[in-house]
């Protein structure tokens, strides 16, 4: 009380900022906006050079409806269907195994670990994150291959996917799960709801967007792996639809590392230089495969972006109508 | 059916820490009893213990006894899930369910106990509802639209009309309007005095002017310094704890001496 008498008397003009604070203000406004920017650059960058070589090949019809069967990087035409349906395929599969394991074990760590034992599988899924796809595809060389002499097919292609995209889905769900707030589990507990029905009816829904984005993370991180192909089923020109076959599988990866390699080398054995940008060849002839290489570089993209709007589109369809 | 209840020397602990000693206590059927006392002095933890819901922090636990209607809600083998349909809780902070319309968050309990429901069953429990939870006038043309689209007041009376759609015996509150404005609250206030025709009901409050105005029954909490447990100072009408309390420490904190 005495405090408030015995203050003194206050200009009655509010100061100004300072010079100092006001510098401080712009420097820190300027940085963010600069480190926002540098992080926005290689990404328009990216998405320009990949659209801009990529987008007219991805117009021409037969890119969707034809294989690269008897083409060479000489020959015009062909298409991407039997990367497109090969990778679809072995994404398919990983995520069929993968999701619904994932999203069990993020429940598991978040409603229902406690003590070491969750902590050790906390742990784990961190390790896992952190694996490189090459050490998975070797893994699972190692186990179906070497061991129980498989020959190498698609879906061997889809456990090493497996492997990669378990944890990226657990650390989300877990982060998702951790953000519904503990109120509406104990609203729940307190209508007389079970555990396991407040976190099915209540839990999971409240956290489904955050989910799906995770699922979209876990495609997104698998759908580009290449060393699991390479190893584990090759890359064939034509289309071979059949996931647990033992031929060679196309891929869109595999496509782009294919026509990558063809951009160097001619058929014929004979070695000449080619920039990746141009068409032209010193001799004058045509080589395809640059073309070919941003078409499924862009079509990738295009799968991924695609799943990620559907996948945003049903999650709007699960909330409530405002 | 309203229900009597009884505490026996409870004692609740969080992990190894005693946070409420040797509490008793008789809480009469179609009454309103409110529990007031500094922060900290574990009212809320005992109104906890009432339904069960104690023990949903990891590491509580609890000793003693909680008898409804003789009872013991404690015994072995008792279902804590049979327990919290017996005696509903309503918080502190109005908590509807996000991805549910008004009309689901009010048939989420019955709907997530029991499975399938007439959808004239439900229609009817629904109505009733919010009708005892005096909201049906304000969102009856609006029962699709999300629960969390409605304002403070507005949410807390639907969350009390969600508990009362179970059909409980016991209402317990955890300061049901300490979020919400001298209007809203108000009408909490009308809500409970009209509820305890049918429901025993428990409140924690720490206004103790609003304790005056809707209690019957006081009891008044304290805790004897920081790291001791809380204790039950006393109990009695509120007529009695607002005017004559016996114990020194509860005219201290009615009279406004501390706390």
């Amino acid at each position: 009380m005495t405090a408030t008498l015995t203050r003194s008397a206050r200009p009655t003009v509010f100061a100004r900022p300072s010079g100092a604070r006001k510098f401080k203000n712009g420097l820190a406004t300027t940085l963010v906006t600069a480190a926002f920017l540098v992080a926005l650059v290689p990404l328009v960058w990216l998405l320009w050079t990949v659209i801009s070589k990529g987008f007219h090949v991805i117009m021409s019809s037969s890119w969707w409806t034809e294989s690269q069967h008897n083409q060479t990087q000489k020959t015009p035409g062909g298409g991407a269907l039997h990367a497109i349906v090969g990778t679809l395929e072995q994404v398919a599969l990983c995520s069929v195994i993968s999701v619904p394991i994932a999203i069990l074990v993020g429940i598991y760590l978040v409603e229902y670990a406690r003590g070491p034992f969750a902590r050790v599988t906390t742990f784990m899924v961190d390790i896992l994150t952190g694996i490189p796809s090459i050490v998975a595809a070797l893994f699972i060389y190692a186990l179906f291959v070497s061991t129980f002499h498989h020959l190498r097919s698609g879906w061997l292609v889809s456990m090493a996917l497996v492997i990669l995209m378990v944890p990226v889905i657990v650390r989300t769900t877990e982060e998702m799960l951790k953000l519904v707030p503990n109120e509406l589990r104990e609203a729940s507990y307190a209508l007389g709801v079970p555990k396991w029905k407040t976190i099915a009816k209540i839990v999971l829904p409240t956290a489904f967007t955050g989910l799906v984005t995770g699922v979209i993370l876990g495609v997104a991180r698998v759908a580009g792996e290449t060393a699991p192909l390479l190893i584990l089923v090759g890359y064939a020109q034509g289309m071979n639809a059949n996931l647990f076959g033992t031929k060679f599988q196309g891929s869109l990866p595999g496509m782009i590392n294919d026509e990558f390699t063809n951009l160097n080398t001619a058929t014929g054995g004979s070695a000449y230089h080619l920039d990746p940008n141009g068409k032209r060849v010193a001799g004058g002839a045509i080589n395809y495969a640059p073309d070919r290489m941003w078409g499924a570089a862009l079509t990738l993209i295009a799968i991924v972006l695609l799943l990620n709007v559907i996948a945003r589109f049903v999650a709007r369809f699960n909330k409530v109508s405002q | 059916m309203a229900k009597r209840i009884e505490g026996k020397n409870l004692n609740i602990y969080y992990g190894k820490f005693l946070a409420v000693s040797n509490v008793n206590f008789t809480i009469a059927p179609n009454s309103v009893t409110a529990f007031i006392g500094p922060s900290g002095c574990g009212k809320s933890t005992v109104l906890r213990t009432l339904n069960r819901m104690h023990e949903v922090i990891a590491g509580a636990s609890v000793q003693g006894k909680v008898l409804l209607d003789g009872d013991d809600i404690y015994e072995s083998g008792i279902d804590p899930v049979a327990v919290r349909r017996t005696i509903g809780m309503v918080f502190q902070r109005p908590n509807p369910f996000p991805t549910m319309s008004i009309y689901d968050n009010v048939a989420a309990g019955l709907k997530l106990q029991s499975g399938r429901i007439r959808k004239s069953e439900l229609d009817a429990v629904v109505e009733k509802s919010l009708r005892s939870a005096n909201l049906w006038g304000e969102v009856q043309d609006r029962l699709n639209k999300p629960g969390a689209g409605l304002s403070g007041g507005q949410q807390q009376r639907l969350c009390i009309a969600r508990a009362i759609a179970v059909a409980p015996d016991v209402l317990l509150m955890d300061e049901p309007c300490s979020a919400l404005d001298p209007i809203s609250t108000m009408a909490i206030e009308d809500l409970i005095r009209v509820l305890k025709k049918d429901y025993t009901i428990v409140i924690v409050t720490h206004n103790m002017q609003q304790a005056a105005r809707i209690s019957e029954r006081t009891a008044f909490f304290n805790l004897a310094g920081v790291g001791q447990p809380g204790e039950l100072v006393e109990m009695d009408d509120t007529q009695t704890i607002f005017t004559n309390p016996t114990d020194k420490r509860t005219e201290d904190y009615i009279s406004g001496a501390f706390g």
